[in-house]
């Protein structure tokens, strides 16, 4: 009977072992470089950078019509529903009156152009993302390229990141998108979102992984500027040097990396 | 000690029944928002929090409340409060089931609730939230376990209970403090941008909560052969007093601050609650109802003659609790939302359902209490006979 026990507790010793061993093993392989093979292959097109930004260039811009076919190409590769209710809506990148996109920088005696100019607003793929550190579960996280992402199959929908972005760049599906997603438009290369997750813009990390600026990018014609900020070469560089350009609620220290040229 | 809430009068099954019927119906339009979506509510993009986390923010004061009696008692030997300290307790695990409930109800995809334990986030505050109030369910449900079996056993309470209950006490602080953190450290949001915040939440949760336990008290006295004791009643109403002082003091720097500077940010939330935004003002009545309710209960808790009066004690306390209720589980969450971060004006009010599934789980939690409090008081009447 003794016997047996102490068998038993050995047994037990070794597999306990084993679990945090277990537990342990994919983190030694991570670090050592193993785990690319086992994992996804890159695509040798993918755009790459050290920190990705954005200049919109507000001077390229004069009305709605303008930003019709940017915000259109957007929704439509990330099949973004179209819902009527302004409550339940779903953005990642849409136009706001300037007061609105720059709150604490509104006057009376504003610019006639720019009083009625509409802004394209949309993540400010922050560098220091209030998101990212309210997120309980890492749904929402940071890429080495400075990009925030969410991962839609772990968020709990909270709404958390919700309460902590500065920008109202988050939407939450209250409901199930897919009546609201027409199916002549819908995308099966992007995944549809279910109910009670939280969603943004990604800055089209799908399309840079396989060598595409994002869409708003490509649809904007020229207004708006893509580019590797950490790059001094890159074309972003040159325009942020050229030109003076404002952040949104800069004061707040989230760091954005979208830049307005107005 | 569960078998003393199974035997009970007429009156004290109709209390269960009813209660459980409250909560069959909010557990049916539960069902629906899990089916349909949060949709069902009144939030919105704008406003993405609503009654739910309102009323758990709410429900983590009443929970901590019970530390004005721990306190007292097992750090000052105040032995008056010893009769009710355990009432204190499982008024505190009630009000944490409530929370718990809430916050699920809350969630978009409840089923993956336990992904906070399997990606434990240290940065974000919610994870922490999780930590302090499942603890705080713990300390509370073996404390007051510990210590009711040992008086059923007429012996003292276990030494090894001590370093439990002194815990319990500063744990009872962080969970309130805790809770504020959610809010206060969220940098576009103007209104909850406060280190006051977190004192202000103690301040209304040590008048809200002791409230809740003197109504009790005279609930208890009057229907059962148990007696809380008038002596630990008045010195619980100087607590209650002396706490909303301070949280109606807190409110008022946070609107000198707010005023005196003119920083936008900070005044259009107070703006909007107290004599409405760009045409809304749905909370205006609500706010200034809370204010003079806490108002006027200052004046009768402070004055003895007021305050030693049963039945306006009573009345005083139903002011505090639901002027808090007020400040805290209409005003704060939604206050905070409105104008939103790009100064757009959004009002909420909470749907028919939202309504009907937050009774369902005061009913819950109510229905929690009942059973708490029935163990206790049998086991009082058990130990007078």
């Amino acid at each position: 009977m003794e016997n047996s026990k102490r068998i038993f507790l050995k047994i037990a010793g070794v597999s306990a072992l084993g679990l945090g061993t277990g537990i342990l093993t994919p983190n030694v392989f991570a670090s050592s470089g193993q785990k690319k093979e086992a994992g996804f292959k890159k695509d040798s097109n993918a755009l790459t950078a050290k920190r990705w930004g954005m200049v919109i260039d507000t001077r390229k811009i004069e009305s709605s019509d303008d930003l019709e076919p940017i915000i259109n190409a957007c929704n439509k590769i990330h099949n973004i529903p179209e819902i009527k209710n302004h409550k339940h809506e779903i953005k990642w990148i849409w136009e706001e009156e300037f007061k609105h996109a720059f709150p604490s920088k509104g006057n009376k005696y504003l610019n006639e152009r720019i009083k009625d100019l509409p802004f394209l607003v949309l993540c400010n793929q922050c560098e220091n993302a209030p998101c990212v550190k309210a997120c309980p579960t890492k749904a929402t996280f940071q890429r080495d390229d400075g990009i925030v992402l969410m991962d839609f199959h772990r968020c709990i929908g909270c709404r958390f990141c919700m309460a902590a972005c500065p920008y109202g760049s988050r939407s939450f599906n209250f409901k199930d998108p897919k009546e609201h997603i027409k199916p002549e438009t819908y995308n099966p290369e992007f995944p549809r979102r279910t109910k009670g997750v939280v969603e943004k813009c990604n800055f089209c990390a799908e399309r840079l992984a396989v060598g595409k600026k994002p869409a708003c990018v490509e649809a904007s014609d020229g207004a708006i500027i893509f580019g590797d900020l950490e790059d001094s070469e890159s074309e972003i560089r040159e325009v942020l040097n050229s030109n003076y350009t404002i952040r949104r609620k800069q004061a707040l220290g989230t760091g954005p990396s979208i830049f307005y040229i107005i | 000690m569960l078998e003393t809430a199974l035997k009970g009068s007429n009156k004290y099954w109709g209390l269960v029944i009813g209660l459980l019927i409250l909560v069959g119906i909010g557990f049916t339009v539960y069902l629906k928002q899990f089916s349909v979506g949060l949709g069902i509510t009144g939030m919105s993009r704008d406003v993405s929090w609503g009654f739910y986390i309102a009323q758990f923010t709410f429900l983590v004061g009443v929970a901590a409340g019970g530390v004005m009696l721990v306190l007292p008692y097992y750090l000052h030997d105040y032995k008056a409060f010893g009769k009710i300290t355990v009432l204190g307790e499982f008024l505190a695990v009630s009000a944490i089931c409530m929370c718990l409930m809430f916050i699920i109800a809350d969630l978009g995809q409840p089923m993956r609730a336990m992904n906070v334990m399997l990606h434990p986030t240290l940065g974000s505050m919610l994870f922490w939230d999780m930590i302090v109030l499942n603890g705080y369910l713990f300390l509370n449900i073996l404390i007051g376990w510990v210590v009711l079996e040992s008086e059923r056993n007429s012996v003292p309470p276990p030494k090894w209970i001590k370093p439990f209950i002194y815990l319990s006490i500063p744990w009872a602080f962080g969970i309130h403090t805790v809770t504020a953190f959610l809010y206060c450290g969220l940098p576009g949001r103007g209104f909850w941008l406060t280190a006051i915040l977190a004192p202000r939440f103690l301040a209304s949760a040590f008048a809200a909560g002791p409230s809740f336990l003197i109504l009790l008290c005279f609930i208890v006295k009057k229907y059962t052969n148990f007696d809380p004791g008038i002596k630990a009643i008045r010195n619980l109403a100087k607590i209650i007093a002396y706490a909303l002082i301070a949280n109606v003091f807190f409110f008022l720097c946070e609107v000198f601050v707010a005023l005196y500077s003119g920083i936008p940010e900070h005044i259009d939330h107070l703006e909007y609650l107290f004599f409405g935004l760009h045409g809304h003002g749905m909370l205006v009545g609500w706010m200034w109802t809370a204010m003079i309710l806490m108002g006027i209960a200052i004046i009768l808790l402070v004055n003895p003659i007021t305050r030693e009066n049963n039945s306006i004690l009573i009345v005083s306390c139903v002011m505090v609790f639901v002027g808090t209720w007020i400040d805290k589980g209409l005003g704060m969450i939604s206050g905070g939302f409105v104008p939103s971060p790009l100064h757009h004006v959004t009002e909420y009010a909470p749907s028919f359902y939202e309504l009907l599934i937050t009774l369902g789980i005061y009913a819950a939690g109510l229905l929690i209490l009942t059973l708490l409090f029935k163990m206790v008081i049998s086991v009082k009447e058990e130990v007078s006979d």
